[in-house]
């Protein structure tokens, strides 16, 4: 069994730290697993993506042709890895930055306005947590406890960003999807 | 045994430190820049000095230096700082050195890019500088090997004092991975009665590789084609997946070594008998992987990121007996397990059936 | 009979193999009896380059390590910082340090790495036959110069002490002779003061010896010493320059 996940954004919108997150809640689960960080020119230019593979078994390939799921938190990152997602996959897209006119009907796709949210909860840098939440019922490997357990471990030296971010991990959870 | 999740590049540093290296020399350039960061942050912890030389020459001929004295020394850059490096791998293996150069490759030529690459595969196998010499050469393909190779380095420079390589690439330095830091067994016992640490109540030492004439010229050559031919002799090393039943096998190292992996369990999928020697050492060419193949399998595939290099290892090691293909992405691309799969199929045109 | 002069045990036996009227053998000499006398032979280790100066790894007693050209410093800096106590020195032609090998000794003196440079300064090429170094004089005739240096095309002398003198981790710089007795002796001072620094642990030390190279000036032994002195001494600064208040306190 196998997630493979594309996350992807503006550099600034935790891009990174959201696949962290994944990774670890997989290590906690003593699972086999990669973070790979986006690499090559795909490094400048202002947006992010980072991948994560979860899975149960030895990970050979980690190029990820078509991912599972895929997390988009602008409209640039949804233009470029919503083809990537394999049929019947599902595509979580920030909705507050990516409105769509139309979209894929192989994907479930999730569209949650984790900005807009992020700053009812008075802090614009947790959309990211918030779409993870809303990813979570999909991944099949790790769950909201395992999560949770991986944010302690993240959050050790800060322990306030803890709260906050598991805050914005279950409003995703919450999430009903139109 | 702790189990944590590093990047590659973290990865060989932390090798280095519980391998006993006591002394890094290095320079960054990306892709390798974490190693030095990694261990000007740590080694000095565990008594170690990490020196950021003026240039890569410099770090080279200190860790010239360092290794005649007998310390245990590292160096790490990517492939045009290596090209900058080579006359002092020259005179290292001239001396006979043991140190540890890490080659986080990228793809060039010149400047290149920062993408994954087995572009230095001729430079690295073929001793890389001027002078007939070899140095061997490591490719690991995931996290624990990048930490098992990088201590095995250390190991086989010492047991042979020659240089060694790790051949690696910035994809799987930047990928971070969970990893087995297992504790270091006890390091193999090695003569030390040539190293060069003042004259304390025994005759002075030089270490120095000029041959005054061509009698004592030749007279080296012989000493270290002796060595090289030991290497070869025992030292080859490779991994072998599916190979038992093969009709058909893929080649390759690296990063692409564990792609191929995939593209194996695939093709088996599909009822194709595909299987893959990944070698392990590149100098020494695991040429023995091949003995039980040559007149057995249908077709060889050897999956490179370059214009086809290793191919002509594989060439040889079969003996031109069995058509050897080439399957290679360049300037940093890297290919999936199912463009590799297809390239098989339509190579050898077999027709995939469903069991 | 009381025995007042001979060979250093800073020397082996085998004999010196320069030309007539070469002045290495003279520096090599002082130096083997500085270490001699600062009883640093078996903790010494020293590192010869290639060219004329690379001979020294045969007539030092101490432990040796020959360098590829250029590289002698950064071979030195590898050895001293995986032996922090031991003492090294380099000894290097004007060629070697001031052409193919110069960012080592600038950034030596830069990270006040802990040993001892000695630069022979013979402003030419000697062992390849007498091409042009940085060293070379305005006007001179070399094989790679043969109408005579034109600094308008091929640049100045380069005075390689003034440079590292300016660089704060240098701490005794000196540019000696060894043309006269007198001179002599105050090269052996200076080369004695560079290796009493690094004993102290204070920084780069580091002395350039003016020599003749009479084959490849095409001058005799004795014209050779009277051409350094009149055309050599005006050109590179002599003397001690600079001695840190650390290193006048030693």
């Amino acid at each position: 069994m196998m997630d493979k996940v594309i996350i992807a954004g503006f550099g600034g919108q935790g891009v990174m730290f959201l696949g962290k997150v994944m990774a670890y809640a997989g290590m906690g689960s003593d699972l086999e697993l990669c973070w790979i960080p986006s690499y090559g020119p795909e490094m400048r230019g202002g947006t992010a993506n980072c991948s994560v593979i979860l899975s149960d078994e030895e990970i050979y390939s980690h190029v990820i042709d078509y991912a599972d799921c895929a997390i988009v938190l602008n409209k640039p990152a949804y233009e470029k890895f919503s083809p990537r997602v394999k049929p019947g996959g599902v595509l979580v897209v920030n909705s507050s930055l990516a409105k769509l006119e139309s979209k894929r009907d192989d994907i479930t796709v999730i569209e949650i306005p984790a900005t807009d949210m992020a700053n009812e909860l008075g802090n614009p840098s947790i959309a990211n947590m918030i779409c993870l939440g809303a990813l979570i019922p999909h991944l099949k490997l790790i769950d909201f406890n395992k999560v949770e357990k991986a944010m302690t471990k993240l959050t050790a030296k800060r322990p306030q960003l803890m709260d906050v971010n598991l805050t914005a991990i279950n409003k995703g959870l919450e999430f009903k999807n139109q | 045994m702790e189990k944590v999740l590093m990047k590659g590049n973290e990865i060989i540093g932390e090798a280095a430190i519980r391998s006993g290296c006591k002394v890094f020399f290095g320079y960054p350039i990306t892709p390798s820049t974490e190693v030095v960061e990694y261990l000007s942050a740590h080694m000095p912890k565990h008594g170690g000095t990490v020196l950021q030389a003026e240039d890569e020459i410099g770090a080279i001929n200190m860790c010239y230096g360092a290794a005649c004295t007998g310390t245990r020394v590292m160096t790490a850059s990517s492939s045009p700082g290596v090209s900058l490096k080579q006359e002092g791998i020259s005179y290292s293996a001239a001396v006979g050195l043991p140190m540890v150069i890490v080659n986080v490759n990228r793809c060039g030529p010149g400047l290149g890019g920062l993408g994954p690459a087995q572009s230095d595969y001729f430079q690295s196998t073929r001793g890389g500088g001027h002078g007939d010499y070899r140095t061997i050469v490591l490719a690991p393909s995931k996290a624990q090997e990048l930490y098992d190779y990088t201590m095995m380095a250390f190991d086989l420079a010492d047991k042979y004092r020659n240089p060694v390589l790790l051949l690696t690439d910035g994809f799987l330095g930047q990928t971070m991975e969970p990893v087995v830091l297992k504790e270091r067994p006890e390091a193999p016992a090695v003569d030390r009665d040539w190293v060069v640490d003042g004259a304390r109540g025994r005759e002075k030492r030089v270490l120095a590789s000029y041959s005054l004439t061509n009698e004592i010229g030749e007279a080296n050559n012989l000493v270290w084609e002796a060595k090289y031919k030991d290497i070869q002799e025992k030292e080859q090393h490779w991994e072998e997946f599916y190979t038992e039943d093969a009709e058909y096998l893929l080649v390759s190292y690296g990063i692409t070594g564990r792609i191929c992996k995939s593209t194996v369990l695939n093709a088996r999928k599909k009822g194709i008998k595909l299987g893959l020697i990944r070698p392990i050492t590149l100098w020494p060419y695991p040429e023995k992987a091949f003995l039980p193949f040559k007149d057995k399998v249908k077709g060889i595939v050897t999956v490179e990121l370059n214009t086809g290099q290793m191919i002509e290892d594989v060439k040889l090691s079969v003996e031109c007996k069995v058509p050897v293909h080439l399957y290679r992405r360049q300037g940093g691309m890297l290919p999936t397990e199912h463009e590799i799969l297809d390239y098989v199929e339509n190579t050898f045109g077999i027709a995939a059936r469903e069991v | 009979m009381e025995k007042i002069f001979g060979r250093s045990k800073g020397l082996t036996d085998v004999p010196f193999s320069f030309c007539p009227g070469c002045t290495h053998g003279t520096i090599m000499r002082l130096i083997a009896e500085v270490m001699e006398e600062l009883d640093i032979i078996e903790d010494t280790i020293g590192i010869s380059p290639v060219g004329c100066a690379g001979f020294s790894q045969n007539f030092f007693s101490c432990d040796f390590i020959g360098a590829a050209h250029g590289r002698a410093q950064a071979v030195g800096i590898g050895v001293k910082r995986s032996l922090p106590d031991r003492i090294v020195f380099t000894y290097q032609g004007d060629g070697d340090i001031a052409a193919i090998g110069t960012q080592h000794a600038i950034h030596a003196a830069a990270r006040g790495e802990k040993i001892t440079s000695i630069m022979v300064n013979n402003a030419i090429f000697g062992m390849t036959g007498g091409q042009m170094a940085p060293t070379t004089l305005e006007g001179m005739k070399t094989t790679t110069s043969p109408y005579g240096k034109d600094v308008s095309t091929t640049g100045y002398p380069i005075d390689l002490p003034r440079l590292i003198a300016n660089l704060e981790g240098a701490v005794y710089v000196a540019a000696v002779s060894v043309d006269s007795p007198k001179n002599i002796n105050q090269a052996k001072k200076a080369i004695k003061k560079a290796f009493q620094v690094q004993m102290a642990g204070l920084g780069f030390a580091f002395v350039s010896v003016l020599s003749t190279c009479p084959t490849n000036w095409g001058i005799s032994p004795v014209d050779s010493l009277q051409w350094l002195r009149e055309n050599m001494m005006p050109v590179y600064q002599m003397g001690e320059l600079k001695v840190t208040e650390e290193v006048k306190s030693l």
